[in-house]
């Protein structure tokens, strides 16, 4: 047998193709082809037989019935988009603050900074549900202890309201700072990745620029705005595709994807649900993404 | 003005000048203590609480002074919540699952990453955007396909062209989930490539000319002396996909629904807890109800003991991980 010459160039060629053959072969099989097959079923009637499935064509209708007949599909699509514009500024703005805090010198940074990365661990969509399931509702509640003593020993929401609300924010504001407050351990708990990309990012900031910034007497304000804001501003937009992507991923409406298939045995509506869905999403991050991605610095 | 006198108030300013700049760092430096540890208590106050709720007796439920510290101490909850979670038996399997995943997805990602960085073909930015495409589909829109695929498996209908039969039913076995991430298409397998793209493309590509002039091939360069720099990326790629595979419901329900997993036992913890109370009440006393407060407590137990193998497990490798952000290549 002849032995076939490669240049090397060639031969990089295949050794590359080798390297992600493994991706390759699984996205072919295991994405590719699901997702083509989910579209057909999305236009079809599925029906388990012993030896696999059988399809009939319906046309529009799982769509139709998806969007205009089912009693909570679309009121649930409504409600995550508003959840995600919600929770997307609160958490990208949270995370910014605390990888800007995580990125000073202090003493016992890395005990903060593990203790930050915490909630990367413990979110748990399995966790929260057995959490919303249990009714402890008694135990620990400062509520109680008040009623006894008579003393206000808890973060009163109302008065901070009626305070800003007498200061002249617009209610809308005040709703959504409150809102936030209450809130504040779930948006905690879905930064921990977002904290860490802009750690990463702020540690690729050469210190330089703020010296020269401080030398040419800028303040610590000026430095943040000028330089670590411009800096980081490509990493804003993957966070804030990240957050859009993982707020949609523990929505209502994968749930109910999910039962449709599985408990009501409705393979082609729930195709047909997901389809909608992801269209949803694909729209949100394909405006969101033009919308920042012009305001975003490249340094190049 | 004499000299003297204008060299003392010259001095006089820097003095009050630096107490100034002083005590504004020393409010910054407090504020920012506050603030953290503010911050990390919201963070662990809920493992306290369920800690506090795991070594409480019954009795202290209804005790409204109490707050954290219990007043009686017991060890019934902890071993009512393991012996419904079957723990030791459940722990031991979702453990072999999850490192076998881990380890697949880690090696398959981490090859992917460097084809990706390292290597031109026909096609490779299209290719990537493919990864990244499976970062941005729901995954919701493959659960129904992927299911039927499973449940009827044949590659390219090699069973039916040989056997005449149709797929195998692999659901509830490890199949699928190994297959999965054997090619670098489990859980988040996109993050994961992206990740260990970036940082292969980060290191220097002298290495490699080394490398091949000394005579080493494309996969013993990879294994010796890429793999080796890479422990950063691979400590955070371990650790993610240990820790999420270890919390997924998505996979693990579709694929696996009958297997004693903990995720699969947390997931239907609440009614099969109250179920157990309730047994043990119909034996004390018929016709007793179980207490729903009771149920929570060992329901939070339970959470407790489930979350802990990855409490502990993020106390031993926390250094590296934190250490490893540094360096990692998470920046895009």
């Amino acid at each position: 047998m002849r032995k076939i010459k490669l240049t090397l160039s060639q031969r990089r060629m295949i050794l590359g193709l080798v390297f992600i053959a493994p991706w390759l072969f699984g996205f072919v099989f295991l994405f590719a082809s699901p997702l083509l097959q989910s579209i057909q079923f999305s236009l079809n009637k599925l029906t388990i037989t012993a030896g696999g499935y059988q399809l009939e064509y319906v046309g529009w209708s799982n769509f139709k019935y998806a969007l205009f007949e089912d009693a909570t599909f679309n009121r649930l699509l409504v409600e995550s988009v508003g959840a995600m514009a919600v929770n997307v500024p609160l958490i990208l703005f949270f995370s910014l603050f605390s990888a800007t805090l995580l990125n000073q010198k202090f003493p016992g940074r890395s005990l903060a900074r593990s203790m930050f990365f915490l909630p990367v661990i413990l979110t748990s969509a399995a966790v929260s549900a057995a959490e919303s399931a249990g009714l402890l509702n008694l135990l620990g509640d400062a509520n109680a202890a008040e009623e006894m003593s008579g003393a206000s020993g808890q973060f009163n929401t109302l008065s901070l309201m009626y305070i800003l609300i007498d200061a002249g924010v617009p209610e809308v504001f005040v709703d959504y700072l409150v809102d936030a407050v209450l809130r504040i351990y779930d948006i905690i708990s879905s930064s921990g990745v977002q904290i860490l990309i802009f750690l990463a990012a702020l540690q690729s900031i050469p210190g330089a620029m703020y010296e020269v910034a401080k030398i040419e007497g800028a303040t610590a304000y000026e430095s943040f705005w000028k330089i670590t804001f411009p800096m980081v501003s490509p990493l804003i937009l993957t966070n804030i595709i990240y957050t859009i992507i993982d707020s949609f991923m523990q929505s209502q409406v994968t749930k109910t994807v999910y039962s449709t298939a599985f408990e009501s045995l409705n393979f082609g509506l729930s195709a047909a649900m997901s389809w909608l869905y992801t269209l949803v999403v694909g729209l949100v991050l394909v405006v969101v993404g033009a919308l920042v991605s012009r305001k975003v610095f490249y340094q190049n | 003005m004499t000299p003297a006198k204008m060299q003392q108030q010259t001095e006089l300013m820097y003095r009050t000048n630096r107490v100034r700049t002083k005590s504004a760092a020393w409010l910054w430096s407090l504020f920012r203590y506050v603030i953290i540890i503010g911050i990390s208590f919201i963070i662990i106050y809920p493992i306290l609480l369920k800690i506090s709720v795991a070594i409480m007796d019954k009795q202290d439920i209804y005790n409204p002074t109490i707050f954290l510290v219990p007043q009686h101490f017991t060890w019934d909850n902890i071993k009512m919540a393991a012996e419904v979670l079957n723990f030791f038996p459940a722990l031991g399997t979702t453990l072999l699952y999850v490192v076998l995943t881990m380890l697949l997805q880690a090696a398959s990602c981490a090859m992917a990453g460097y084809g990706f960085a390292r290597f031109s073909f026909p096609g490779s930015n299209v290719l990537f955007m493919l990864v990244i495409l499976t970062i941005l589909i729901p995954t919701s829109t493959l659960m129904v396909p992927m299911y039927l695929h499973f449940r009827n498996f044949d590659i390219m209908g090699i069973i039916h062209l040989f056997t005449g039969k149709d797929g195998v039913n692999t659901i509830n076995t490890l199949t699928p989930s190994i297959i999965t991430s054997m090619t670098a298409n489990g859980l988040k397998s996109g993050l994961y490539i992206y990740i260990f793209r970036q940082f292969f493309k980060g290191l220097p590509k002298e290495i490699e000319e080394a490398a091949l002039i000394d005579g080493a091939g494309g996969f013993k360069t990879f294994f010796r002396i890429m793999l080796p720099n890479a422990t950063a990326p691979l400590i955070t790629v371990m650790l993610f996909a240990f820790v999420w595979q270890y919390n997924d419901t998505f996979y693990t329900s579709l694929f696996m629904g009958e297997a004693e997993l903990l995720s699969n036992k947390i997931a239907s913890l609440p009614a099969h807890a109250s179920a157990y109370i309730n047994n043990a009440l119909m034996i004390a006393s018929p016709g007793a109800e179980p207490d729903p407060n009771h149920v929570a407590m060992v329901v939070d137990t339970g959470i407790l003991l489930a979350i802990l193998p990855l409490i502990v497990l993020y106390l031993f490798v926390q250094r590296y991980f934190v250490e490893s952000v540094e360096r990692s290549g998470v920046v895009g």
